[in-house]
């Protein structure tokens, strides 16, 4: 990691929905500057919500920051709106992709130009068509009727015309095929790298995340148990074995849920 | 049966099926932008109305300045009433917001009342008087103006909302909120356009409403057939509130000619139900697009 300061930074954040149920118990993680950082966990774990607190889109699903500062490119986001954020450079790219069914391939980019200035944002939608010229042949088309991973390009897409400083990744392989997954994952690495975008990538697909992220923070019942530069985590035996499914102690007997120190182990992660 | 007076009552028919098609695009606007449906929408109509009494008559100003003061008025009360009414009730259910609606329609009459009485009253005349003749029928100036208008407007609108980028924001808007917001959209800033937008353009067709059949605090009824107008048309669908808008139109116009005026609402209510049988989400409401 290097000594300038983060573009983006968690300190000790809690968060609660409905004023009763608390997910994120004291959360901090960091991204530097140009950095890709993968956030892993299991489901409900609540690496969507530290996202949604990130871009502020918590507030539309009740939830609330209770302490604990985000703060983004040297100011806190609770400063600002949640568009007036997106207008700051930091660019959310929702789980399950939320392209706009019934808007064309093209007003869905064009969308998206509403966080930029619209004639710098008018420039990148021929970048858009290069990195996808999938979506160059569908562009006069409804947006609801491409496949998954065509929608997951557009919604990339999108934020490739918003040219933000950072993007926030949610479960970019959710419901794609393993060859759509590896696109997308190249996509996010050329455009990390081509760009100089930095990235907080969620991912349930943890190889695949380690394969383009520079450092990886662990999340488990609403906190960071376990972080490091990836290659460190790669060879941590409990990421193996839980993420990687690599498998801890070879095969058979020992995997069996008879194993009841082993079953909480596994009952507490992956819960 | 008399060819002239069937073609004369289908002209006058159009001409006030082209202010439902305009009121009904109001309607259809705020569902489709803010999910809510806006049961006041009579009542701002009859609201725009008097604002318009108000200043052509009350203050004697000129016309041109007295409509657009009205309309501007109106869309002035429309952002209030969204910022201090609409926005704290977001995030609640359907329902809930929906009664408001018809409250606030309640308090917009009682206004009325307080400040020019409940009195019918006749606008100040500023359209030509002479008869148009199409052909050989005769159409009322007024009822012919108002659709040419009404017409205009829609036209208008219909080319802005395909073409202008705050058309693409509107629709990402109604399409998904969160998605609108991550997209730097800013979303309340859409919800008051919105509601100033659709209060002006009630104004406008009030103001012609008040002008062919005269204004009264009961004028908010008109809503009424305005919601018959969207739900037959599809609650989300602009092409068919204007369609629909000029199918009630045509169809009041002779159940009020050929049967009397008390079966003018029976027959537009007799539309809604055969259409809500045969097709529950309206002629042209869609449903969500199913990825096949």
């Amino acid at each position: 990691m290097t000594s300038e300061s983060p573009i983006l930074d968690i300190r000790n954040i809690e968060v609660v929905y409905n004023n009763t149920v608390q997910v994120l118990r004291g959360l901090s993680l960091s991204v530097p500057k140009g950095a890709v950082v993968a956030l892993l966990g299991s489901n409900g774990a609540g690496k969507s919500t530290t996202l949604k607190a990130i871009s502020r889109l918590l507030e539309l699903e009740k939830g609330e920051v209770k302490s604990g500062e985000i703060m983004f490119d040297g100011k806190a986001v609770r400063e600002d709106s949640p568009h007036g954020l997106v207008r700051r450079g930091l660019f959310h790219v929702m789980e399950g992709r939320r392209v706009f069914e019934d808007l064309s391939v093209e007003e869905n980019l064009t969308a998206a130009t509403y966080a930029d200035d619209l004639n710098k944002a008018k420039k990148r939608f021929e970048l858009v068509y290069e990195y996808f010229p999938r979506l160059y042949e569908r562009r006069d088309g409804l947006a609801g009727y491409l496949s998954g991973g065509e929608q997951q390009m557009l919604a990339i897409g999108r934020a490739l015309i918003a040219n933000p400083k950072i993007i926030l990744l949610d479960e970019p392989s959710l419901g794609l095929s393993p060859l759509f997954t590896e696109e997308i994952f190249s996509i996010i690495a050329r455009i990390n790298n081509e760009q100089g975008t930095s990235m907080l990538l969620v991912e349930q697909n943890a190889a695949m995340a380690f394969a383009v992220a520079d450092y990886g923070y662990i999340m488990e019942t609403g906190k960071i148990v376990l972080d490091g530069p990836t290659d460190v985590l790669t060879s941590d035996s409990d990421v193996q074995e839980f993420y990687l499914g690599m498998g801890g102690h070879g095969e058979g007997e020992s995997k069996s849920f008879r194993d009841v120190k082993h079953y909480k182990r596994r009952k507490r992660w992956l819960s | 049966m008399d060819w002239l007076f069937f073609s004369e009552i289908g002209l006058a028919g159009v001409g006030s099926g082209g202010l439902y098609a305009l009121t009904g695009l109001a309607l259809v606007l705020i569902y489709k932008a803010t999910r809510v449906v806006n049961m006041a929408i009579g009542e701002i109509l009859m609201f725009g109305a008097y604002v318009f009494m108000g200043f052509s008559a009350g203050l004697a100003l000129p016309m041109w300045a007295a409509i657009p003061l009205a309309i501007l008025v109106t869309g002035l009360m429309g952002g209030v009433i969204e910022r201090l009414i609409i926005r704290p009730m977001l995030g609640e259910s359907a329902i809930s917001i929906f009664m408001v609606t018809i409250g606030l329609g309640s308090v917009l009459v009682g206004l009325v009342e307080i400040i020019w009485g409940a009195n019918p009253q006749r606008l100040v005349e500023f359209m030509p008087s002479d008869p148009i003749f199409i052909g050989e029928a005769y159409l009322s100036s007024k009822v012919g103006y108002a659709f040419a208008i009404a017409a205009v407007v829609l036209g208008l609108f219909l080319i802005v909302f395909r073409t202008w980028r705050g058309g693409v924001a509107l629709r990402a808007t109604a399409g998904d909120q969160a998605a609108a917001y991550s997209m730097g959209i800013n979303v309340p800033g859409v919800f008051s356009s919105v509601w100033v937008i659709t209060a002006m353009i009630s104004a406008g067709a009030g103001i012609l409403v008040g002008s062919i059949g005269g204004i009264s605090p009961n004028m908010g009824v008109y809503g009424l057939s305005v919601l018959v107008v969207v739900i037959v048309g599809g609650l989300d669908s602009l092409l068919g509130a204007l369609i629909a808008g000029v199918l009630v139109g045509i169809i009041e116009t002779y159940a009020g000619a050929y049967l009397g005026g008390e079966y003018k609402m029976l027959a537009t209510f007799c539309l809604l139900v055969l259409v809500l049988v045969v097709r529950p989400y309206g002629l042209f409401g869609t449903h969500e697009i199913e990825r096949l």
